[in-house]
């Protein structure tokens, strides 16, 4: 009950259970409950995030000092810690540097007993969450207050948070004014915004008027002087501070930087990267005990400055191991403004319910619980991440948080048990992964296998594939929804087809005649959609390319997205042996499927030496950048289209990965060089991400997140034009839900070809 | 544009009246944005006294701040790009002044004006390993969205009002 909020509060409900049907009931539930109010709030935060940002002068540049900064403190942290230390303690302050959750609670119980407290009231704070401080306080019999209304109403509704900065985005309006009117038994309870709001404010102040110990969290500690910095909007934390006599502030060992002055780009960056605000409303430089009147409400008086009594808790909790660890390293650098999560479409839909963990949601939620609550604590939630990778430039501090998730993907496969399915799939799978991936990880992540397997048998194979029986063994073993349409697979592959024909005729028209290309042939587009490859060849060898089609093994997309890592990082070094024979005698490599350029461009760093990266990366195009290029040599290579009316009115969906690349611009640029009107979608993702669409336990998810795309292209004004995306699985989705077909850019250039 | 004239357009962007003022007319200022009762902490102007006003109270108890409709303070530095105001703390209360009242009301020295939050944080630096124990870069209102849209007044102030002081 309100009166005493001390109960115990439970954490997420989320079963660390893997079974498939829970996870898949447990996300159709948050769809239909939660959903909504997560769906509306992060998108409006995530819009206002690229519109505030768009307001800096220089916001790479910002992004740039705030991940040096970041970089060099925990690289110094045993020194800023000391630093720190010194600094509090000549002020008169307490620190205690904290082992575990345990040791951090025992601690401040001790500093409530000495300060004779009963009621302690807290402002906001995740770290707070993660040693459940509360709960360690009621048992010490303290009463406990939180001040922060979202968290306020979580206290009261027993529920935990569901996202880092908004942690009751998940509850409407209406559902606040009823846990009030039920908790506090009304009669004329508050129903708008404002009444709540007012409804609140005064209950709390009653609390705040009677705690003894104010409890924060810090969003960054400076080391040089020990000032505390919070960064806030309801003013709770600075009476939180301002009316109890004794200050307790929850921070984790990575909150440290240097020095005041380097506050300034976090100060400029964080509300703008969680919430869209270029500033929240306060930002307090805290650096304790303040020299701020104390406060007594009862007796009605004020007191000297002097008695007050400041604590800093630095926690350790883990992350001095996560310092050592190469991988889980970059976690410490995040500053918890919720960009990750406000960007991630999968998040949009379900909140940090599901996608979340013990403490922790979103994104970078993989790396903070797997590293202070350990790899299973991740594990429920890890799957979420399909590595569309925008959460990486949304990051202010630049933290690729796809492979925080990759690595900890990886260690829970190596961690499980082998599957009693394996059988199945053990012809297939010829994987390099010791431990044992779950079966669905190791059908997906060896894809090449079944494609080729495929290939040689269709059109049998996709015949057979078709029946129900096999769709209802495919599902019950592998996890394959049968609610998905399955690749077809051709025969002929491009590659076979490409050394089967005659010698092409290659246009002399042009100048700059030196360019030959490998065109890679990825896995879809070698084995499925072999007409795109051909077409790709087509419109290449139209601009005067030289065209070659090698036998290219499979770039690792695949294992690599099951967290399979060393699979990928042998399937990388043989495709990158094979493609660098092709760069040495100076051919450039043109992909057609982003998901393996950004391999190739981007994710290869984690699984190549940096020269091999280098080479293969500066030589390697996406086919519509690579036109774009072509057409800045020499203008005259637009003659040779003519693009048929009917194709001039476009809707693009510029692919997650190509995005974060930063290529989608050359799509449109192309096409529009060429004449046709381009409307971009605005969603971040599909929601098919390879294999996730194809499981059982995503399907609903990856159909509601691929909702927002259909809306986008149904409209008037968008859902008369041709329907144009880069990627394989975009245009599956996209087939998925439109009732009319989507198409590969480069396959609307062949049609246009004069 | 100056640092004040920018300063006065990010107010005027959030959405924060604002006045401009000399010392001499100050008192005619306050005598309209203050809506009593007014608790108030010194605005630190040379030749300017709130002594003087008999309807501010000075130090005030808990029960004053409870009861005060405004807040009046001194803030700088002030931050031009952004529209924010500096509250430092201080033995006369200039922190709980200014958070506890529906209304606060914040005086800033044109002097006091800088362009940016690099500018000001700098010059927080130099003041922290100076002593300064608390400072609050307040931009706007107390706002909160967790009750299902955008409330002003969550815990601190509904509305804040600022007075430029030319001349200081």
């Amino acid at each position: 009950m309100a009166s005493d909020p001390a109960h115990e509060r439970q954490g997420h409900d989320a079963p660390h259970d893997d079974s498939h049907e829970d996870r898949a009931a447990r996300i159709r539930r948050l769809l239909a409950t939660e959903g909504p109010a997560v769906h509306e709030n992060t998108v409006g935060f995530n819009e206002g995030r690229y519109e505030s940002v768009a307001r800096l002068d220089d916001y790479e540049a910002l992004k740039e000092e705030a991940r040096t900064i970041k970089e060099d403190a925990i690289e110094r942290l045993p020194a800023l810690v000391e630093a720190v230390t010194e600094a509090v303690e000549a002020r008169g302050g307490h620190v205690h540097l904290a082992a575990d959750a345990a040791d951090a609670n025992r601690y401040i119980a001790e500093v409530c007993t000495d300060a004779d407290a009963d009621h302690v009231v807290k402002s906001k704070s995740m770290t707070s969450e993660e040693i459940a401080v509360n709960d360690a306080l009621a048992d010490a019999g303290l009463r406990v207050t939180e001040t922060d209304l979202g968290e306020w109403v979580l206290q009261l509704a027993d529920d935990a948070p569901s996202h880092l900065v908004a942690p009751a985005i998940h509850k409407s309006r209406e559902e606040i004014a009823r846990l009030f009117e039920h908790t506090f038994d009304l009669e004329d309870p508050p129903e708008t915004a404002t009444e709540l709001t007012r409804f609140a404010r005064e209950r709390l102040g009653e609390h705040l008027a009677d705690a003894d110990v104010g409890l924060t969290g810090a969003n960054f500690v400076t080391a040089d002087t020990g000032t505390i910095t919070l960064v806030t909007s309801e003013g709770n934390a600075r009476k939180t501070v301002a009316a109890t006599d004794t200050h307790v502030a929850v921070a984790g060992v990575e909150k440290l930087v240097p020095t005041v002055e380097d506050l300034a780009p976090f100060v400029e960056l964080i509300g703008r990267s969680g919430t869209g605000q270029d500033i929240t409303s306060y930002v307090s430089l805290l650096t304790p005990p303040v020299d701020t009147p104390t406060l007594d409400f009862d007796a009605d008086e004020t007191g000297d400055p002097e008695t007050r009594e400041f604590h800093l808790v630095l926690l350790d909790n883990g992350r001095l191991d996560m310092r050592e660890d190469d991988d889980l390293r970059e976690t410490l650098y995040c500053i918890r403004c919720s960009a990750c999560a406000n960007t991630c479409a999968n998040f949009q839909q379900v909140g940090g319910h599901a996608f979340g963990g013990e403490t922790y949601t979103g994104g970078i939620a993989t790396g903070w619980e797997a590293g202070v609550h350990g790899l299973d604590a991740a594990a429920a939630f890890n799957d979420l991440c399909t590595g569309c990778s925008r959460c990486v430039e949304a990051c202010p501090v630049g933290i690729d948080i796809p492979w925080i998730n990759t690595v900890v993907r990886d260690r829970l496969n190596r961690s499980g048990e082998t599957d009693r399915f394996d059988f199945l799939v053990d012809g297939l799978t010829p994987d390099a992964e010791s431990g044992g991936p779950p079966l669905q990880k190791r059908f997906f992540g060896n894809f090449e296998r079944v494609a080729r397997l495929a290939s040689a048998t269709a059109p049998l194979s996709n015949r057979l594939a078709a029946t129900d029986v096999v769709r209802a063994a495919m599902e019950r073993t592998l996890g394959v929804d049968r609610r998905r349409a399955l690749p077809q697979f051709r025969r002929e592959t491009l590659v076979e087809w490409f050394a089967g024909r005659p010698d092409p005729l290659v246009t002399d028209a042009f100048d700059d005649v030196t360019r030959e290309v490998v065109l890679y042939p990825d896995l879809y587009t070698n084995h499925v959609h072999v007409e795109r490859g051909k077409a790709a060849v087509r419109v290449l060898e139209a601009l005067g390319v030289r065209v070659v089609v090698p036998p290219v093994g499979s770039s690792g997309r695949a294992p690599f997205s099951q967290g399979m890592v060393s699979t990928a990082r042998a399937h990388a070094e043989a495709v990158t042996d094979t493609l660098l024979t092709h760069v040495e005698v100076g051919r450039d490599v043109v992909t057609v499927e982003p998901s393996d350029l950004a391999m190739f461009r981007s994710d290869y760093h984690h699984l190549l030496d940096d020269d091999r990266f280098e080479r293969l990366a500066a030589a390697s195009f996406g086919c519509l950048e690579y036109c774009y290029g072509l057409f800045e040599h020499d203008e005259r290579r637009t003659e040779q289209f003519d693009v048929p009316p009917a194709d001039r009115r476009v809707a693009f969906h510029g692919h997650c990965q190509q995005r974060t690349l930063g290529l989608d611009g050359y799509t449109e640029g192309v096409l529009e060089r060429l004449g046709c009107d381009v409307a971009t979608s605005t969603v971040e993702c599909c929601g098919m991400a390879g294999s996730f669409g194809y499981k059982d336990d995503y399907y609903e998810l990856s159909v509601a997140v691929g909702e927002d795309l259909r809306d986008q292209f149904t409209v008037e004004g968008c859902a008369d034009r041709t329907v144009v995306a880069g990627g394989t699985s975009c245009v599956e989705q996209l087939d998925a839900l439109l009732d009319r077909p989507a198409t590969h850019p480069v396959e609307l250039l062949a049609r246009a070809l004069v | 544009m100056s640092s004040v004239g920018s300063f006065t357009a990010s107010l005027s962007e959030l959405d924060v009246p604002w006045t401009r003022s000399t010392v001499d007319a100050l008192d005619g200022v306050l005598d309209d944005v203050l809506a009593p009762p007014t608790v108030a902490a010194p605005l630190g102007l040379d030749g300017y006294s709130l002594t003087d006003r008999s309807d501010v109270t000075l130090d005030p108890t808990p029960g004053d701040l409870d009861g005060a409709t405004t807040g009046l303070t001194a803030a700088g530095p002030a931050i031009a790009d952004y529209g924010s105001v500096v509250v430092r703390a201080d033995a006369a209360g200039s922190e709980p002044v200014s958070l506890y009242c529906e209304r606060h009301v914040a005086v800033v020295a044109e002097s006091a004006v800088l362009p940016s939050m690099r500018a000001a944080i700098g010059e927080l630096g130099d003041a922290i390993r100076d002593g300064l124990t608390g400072a609050v870069v307040a931009t706007g209102p107390s706002a909160t969205a967790d009750m299902g849209e955008l409330v002003y007044g969550a815990h601190g102030p509904t509305e804040v009002h600022v007075v430029v002081v030319e001349g200081r």
